[in-house]
C-alpha cells in the first residue's frame, strides 16, 4: 500500500497522519516533498504520526533522518507519534530511536513543541 | 513426508486431511528486470516463504524486509536500473534453514568497505543502512562477486519451533483439539 498523507493542524503543530509504507518508489519521496514543503512555509512544529505506518525501509529510514535534519538547519523541529511495533523495531535496530523525540501520546507531544 | 492434520468436529467426529500448510522444500529460482516491479516480487516471495517455514510474523518481517532491502541494491545500487541487466534470486528451505540468494550484474560491492551507520559520524547520513539492516535480521550474509555482479547469500536459521516439522520424514500428526 502506498502511502498517503493527511494534514492537519493543532495548537501551532502541524500534524501529518501518515498510512501506509515509507518504502523507495512507495512513500519516501511523497515524505520527503510534504515535509519540505511544510518547512518551506515557515511551519517550525512538525509531528508525524506514525500509527498507521507498518513497514519502513532503509530509505524510508533515510528520509525520517533527513526531515530531522532539514528541519533542525531551518530552527524546525520534527517529531515521531505513535510507532508501530515494526517501525520502532527498525528505529531501535538502527539506534535512530535515540535521535528522534518520541511520543505516543498526541497531547503530549504537542505539549512538548511548546 | 506427508503432514496430517487432525480437527475434531463439534459433533465429535474426527476430520483428517493432509494440511494444506505443509511447507514446500527445494528451490525456487527466478530471473527478474532491474525494476521496482521485480523487488516487489521478491518481497512477497520472501513473505510467502516464511509464511510457509512457519516463522512468526517478527521473525518473518525482519527476513522479508532483509530480502527485500537486497533486492533494492541489486536492482539500484548493483544494476542501476539498467533494463539490459537482470537480477537473480533463488529460494530455499532445506527444513533447516532458509537461504535466499540475490545477485546483480554490477561493478561488485565490496562490504569492507561500508560504512558503519551506527557511528557517530554516520547515525544522521541519509543512507547507507540496507546492508546493516540485512546483516541485522539474518543469521548469516555472504557475499561473493561473481565478475561482474555481487551475490548475496542470506541464510535465516530456522528454530525447532518453526521448523522441526520440517525435518521429519516420517508421517506426523497434529492435533489441534
Amino acid at each position: 500500500m502506498a502511502l498517503s498523507i493527511a494534514t492537519r493542524q493543532l495548537d501551532g503543530v502541524t500534524i501529518l497522519d501518515l498510512s501506509g509504507r515509507i518504502t523507495l518508489g512507495e512513500g519516501s519521496v511523497q515524505l520527503r516533498d510534504a515535509i519540505r514543503d511544510l518547512i518551506s512555509k515557515g511551519d517550525k512544529n512538525i509531528l508525524l504520526s506514525l500509527g498507521d505506518v507498518n513497514y519502513i525501509d532503509s530509505s524510508g529510514l533515510g528520509e525520517l533522518v533527513s526531515a530531522f535534519t532539514t528541519a533542525k538547519n531551518q530552527n524546525a523541529e520534527v517529531k515521531l507519534l505513535n510507532l508501530t511495533k515494526k517501525v520502532k523495531d527498525v528505529l531501535q535496530v538502527t539506534k535512530l530511536y535515540t535521535v528522534f523525540d518520541i511520543y505516543d501520546d498526541e497531547a503530549h507531544a504537542i505539549g512538548s513543541f511548546k | 513426508m506427508r503432514l496430517f492434520l487432525s480437527l475434531d468436529k463439534p459433533d465429535g467426529q474426527k476430520i483428517e486431511a493432509e494440511s494444506l500448510t505443509e511447507p514446500q522444500k527445494g528451490r525456487q529460482s527466478f530471473k527478474l528486470a532491474s525494476t521496482m516491479d521485480s523487488v516487489a516480487e521478491v518481497e512477497a516471495a520472501a513473505e510467502r516463504m516464511t509464511q510457509s517455514a512457519g516463522l512468526d510474523e517478527d521473525e518473518g518481517f525482519r527476513v522479508a524486509m532483509a530480502v527485500r532491502e537486497a533486492a533494492v541494491n541489486a536492482v539500484l545500487h548493483g544494476n542501476g536500473y539498467d533494463p539490459s541487466k537482470q537480477i537473480s534470486a533463488s529460494f530455499e528451505n532445506n527444513g533447516k534453514s532458509l537461504i535466499i540468494t540475490i545477485a546483480d550484474e554490477g561493478e561488485g560491492l565490496d562490504p569492507e568497505k561500508i560504512p558503519d551507520p551506527l557511528a557517530p559520524e554516520n547515525l544522521l547520513r541519509g543512507t547507507g543502512r540496507g546492508i546493516f539492516l540485512i546483516r541485522s535480521f539474518l543469521d548469516e550474509v555472504h557475499f561473493r562477486q561473481l565478475h561482474p555482479g555481487t551475490e548475496l547469500t542470506l541464510v535465516k536459521h530456522l528454530s525447532p519451533a518453526a521448523g522441526n516439522h520440517q525435518d521429519a520424514d516420517a508421517p506426523q500428526d497434529l492435533d489441534t483439539k
